[in-house]
């Protein structure tokens, strides 16, 4: 078998393995650059916060079901079903997955303003939950 | 010569190995949770990607607590789900809908077609739950008769044993 005559090529196999994995994973720091830059804007926590905490014309705002400031557990509003903190720091497991993260707001952007978020919209959230400590 | 004991006319096994399937049945029936539907049979074990993508928002409602046409409608239009976003990439979406269709409702009461796919819309759901006052319906904690585990301590587990019911006040 090829493997067993060049044992570098497992090696090159494992690495290229683990480099796949890691592309999944993030910082919420990297995720928040990425937004930004996406939208050619400087991130403002600020106008995240208003963005979080108030309504968009609709029932809901984010803050609904995640709680203002989203430092411990909320609850979803229509079926009460717990919803985990959603600050990176009180939550470490929160923008660490693009895919996820993408999901997320793709769905609760829809029902709480009746559209996606734009990049900037992302990044200025993102830049208020990162500014939220122990 | 071993006793052994006809299980089909082409089946047999020894006396022994029967006892511990007999044991090994009995031992799942007492630490299995009853099934929703009154099925008597285990609550079938949930699909971790059900788990992860249905119960973020809500209970995960066992499969058999619909058949699978009411499951099939459903995952179709999961954009207006209830009046929320719950879209999934379409391969979520296949997978799921392929393992809710199998394990979906087959019983007296899982065969019925609730109005709107609504679980507590169901004749025998709105049976079981007569005896609950519509002050305890309104209650913060409860809210909507869909959230099974204000009560149902144990809703998450697929366990919907009366026995395991706390109203809260």
């Amino acid at each position: 078998m090829i493997l067993r005559k060049h044992p570098s090529l497992v090696l090159c196999l494992a690495l290229a393995v683990a480099a796949l994995g890691a592309a999944h994973a993030a910082t919420p720091g990297e995720l928040a650059a990425g937004y930004a830059s996406q939208a050619g804007t400087t991130a403002a926590a600020a106008r995240g916060e208003q963005f979080f905490t108030g309504k968009h014309g609709r029932e809901w705002a984010c803050a609904s079901c995640h709680g203002a400031p989203p430092t411990q557990a909320g609850k979803h509003a229509a079926t009460g079903k717990p919803i985990s903190a959603l600050a990176p720091a009180f939550n470490p497991e929160r923008f660490t997955d693009p895919a996820k993260v993408e999901k997320w707001f793709r769905r609760n952007c829809n029902d709480v303003v009746g559209r996606e978020c734009s990049a900037g919209e992302k990044a200025d959230v993102l830049a208020w939950l990162m500014t939220l400590n122990k | 010569m071993r006793a052994t004991v006809n299980l089909t006319p082409k089946m047999t096994l020894p006396f022994h190995a029967t006892a511990f399937a007999l044991l090994a049945l009995l031992t799942a029936a007492s630490a299995s949770p009853v099934r929703a539907d009154g099925d008597r049979r285990a609550a079938v074990p949930l699909l971790p990607k059900y788990r992860s993508e249905c119960a973020a928002c809500h209970v995960a409602y066992p499969p058999g607590l619909l058949p699978a046409a009411s499951w099939q409608h459903l995952m179709q239009d999961l954009p207006h789900h209830f009046g929320t976003d719950a879209s999934l990439d379409a391969a979520t979406v296949g997978e799921l809908t392929k393992w809710l269709a199998a394990n979906a409702g087959t019983s007296r009461r899982g065969r019925e077609a609730p109005p709107q796919d609504r679980i507590t819309q169901s004749a025998w759901f709105q049976r079981e739950h007569r005896e609950v006052a519509a002050a305890t319906w309104k209650l913060p904690a409860v809210k909507s008769p869909s959230n099974c585990a204000a009560c149902h301590t144990t809703a998450d587990q697929g366990n919907f044993d009366e026995h395991q019911v706390r109203i809260p006040r």
